[in-house]
């Protein structure tokens, strides 16, 4: 009888350094970075990407991802990409952004650079607060949902409605993939890793703005164990954000005639 | 055919969202604590791992490593 060989099945990906990650235990930042470091992988684009970290809990990407990272102000990491993409145009350019980062501060970044058709990708994480600075509520933040300066719940009569980043984008004809994926549960952790592969093939075919928004955990600043707070991901925050692919493919615009 | 999960403890923060993923309900808190002072997981019931990895699907750390 032949001997078989044992296979490994799952393991560590070669994009990731061996540097243990800082996030609370069941912070789902950690699959986030998985699925970025596996897609990098897959594509063997490793010697030739830079990534951007943000403003956040992941602003020690720099430190996980076995890639040349640089690090952006808060927001500006759309606007730092865009500089090494264009002076540098066979890098493959990632920037890795929170909501607080993303969606607050850096809204007109990711806005432009997306309207521009810039051919970078985007990995915004979408936790619902501002984490890193102790759970305030973001614009993502659900109507209803308590953080620590809506402790009585979200009212929208003050606080207003929150934003939905890939129904804003796809409104422009500058994105060429969004898509918004969610963490709770393994099938959908595979169809995150589909989403952020399918991203970065947008860039290598030079197609154009790709971003996937991953609806990520936030355990500690949502006051929930790690179970419960893959419970509210899936019952509340998915509910709210409905997942799925907004652009799939760069859109034809046709020139307006010169007169 | 046999398989089995490997923990890396110490980047286990024992979030246990492994434990509740298993379908067959084979990893466990361990009593001991890692250098970062977190009660990483173990494997209690070898014999009944399928190889799925699920459980590395879900791990927020990266600490486990699946064979078959
Ligand atoms: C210019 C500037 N303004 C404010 C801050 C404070 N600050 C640090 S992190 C953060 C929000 C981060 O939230 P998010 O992007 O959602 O990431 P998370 O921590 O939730 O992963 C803020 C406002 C800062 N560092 N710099
Ligand atoms: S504060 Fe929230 S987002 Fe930041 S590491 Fe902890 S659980 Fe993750």
């Amino acid at each position: 009888m032949a001997v078989q060989h044992e296979k490994r099945v799952f393991g560590y990906p070669s994009s990731l350094t061996d540097a243990p990650f800082h996030y609370c235990p069941g912070c789902t930042h950690g699959i986030a970075h998985r699925l970025v470091a596996e897609a990098i992988d897959d594509l063997r684009l490793k010697e030739h990407t830079v990534g951007v970290a943000s403003v956040g809990c992941s602003v020690f990407t720099y430190n996980y991802f076995n890639c040349d990272m640089q690090q952006a102000s808060h927001g500006r990491a759309p606007a730092v990409a865009t500089g090494i993409k264009r002076v540098s145009p066979e890098t493959i350019v990632f920037t890795y952004q929170g909501d607080g980062d993303l969606a607050s501060i850096g809204t007109a970044e990711i806005i432009h650079a997306a309207a521009r058709g810039e051919n970078i990708t985007v990995i915004f994480i979408n936790n619902t607060n501002f984490g890193m600075t102790g759970g305030q509520m973001a614009p993502t933040t659900l109507p209803g949902q308590k953080t620590t300066t809506t402790p009585l719940g979200r009212d929208v009569k003050k606080a207003g409605y929150p934003l939905r980043v890939c129904e804003l984008l796809s409104a422009l004809d500058g994105p060429a993939y969004l898509a918004r994926v969610s963490l709770h549960s393994p099938k959908e952790v595979l169809r995150a890793k589909k989403a952020i592969r399918k991203a970065f093939e947008t860039q290598v075919a030079g197609a154009g703005f790709s971003l996937v928004e991953v609806l990520s955990t936030c355990p500690t600043n949502w006051g929930l164990p790690p179970k419960k707070a893959l419970e509210y991901l899936r019952d509340e925050v998915a509910k709210y954000y409905p997942l799925g692919e907004f652009r799939d493919g760069p859109r034809e615009v046709e020139a307006c005639s010169t007169r | 055919m046999l398989a089995r999960v490997v923990v890396n403890s110490e980047r286990c923060k024992g979030c246990q969202i492994c434990c509740f993923t298993c379908p067959k309900n084979i990893l466990q808190l361990s009593t001991e604590t890692n250098s970062k002072g977190y009660n990483p997981v173990y494997v209690q019931f070898p014999q009944k791992c399928t190889g799925c990895a699920l459980c590395a699907l879900m791990c927020p750390d990266v600490a486990l490593e699946v064979w078959k």
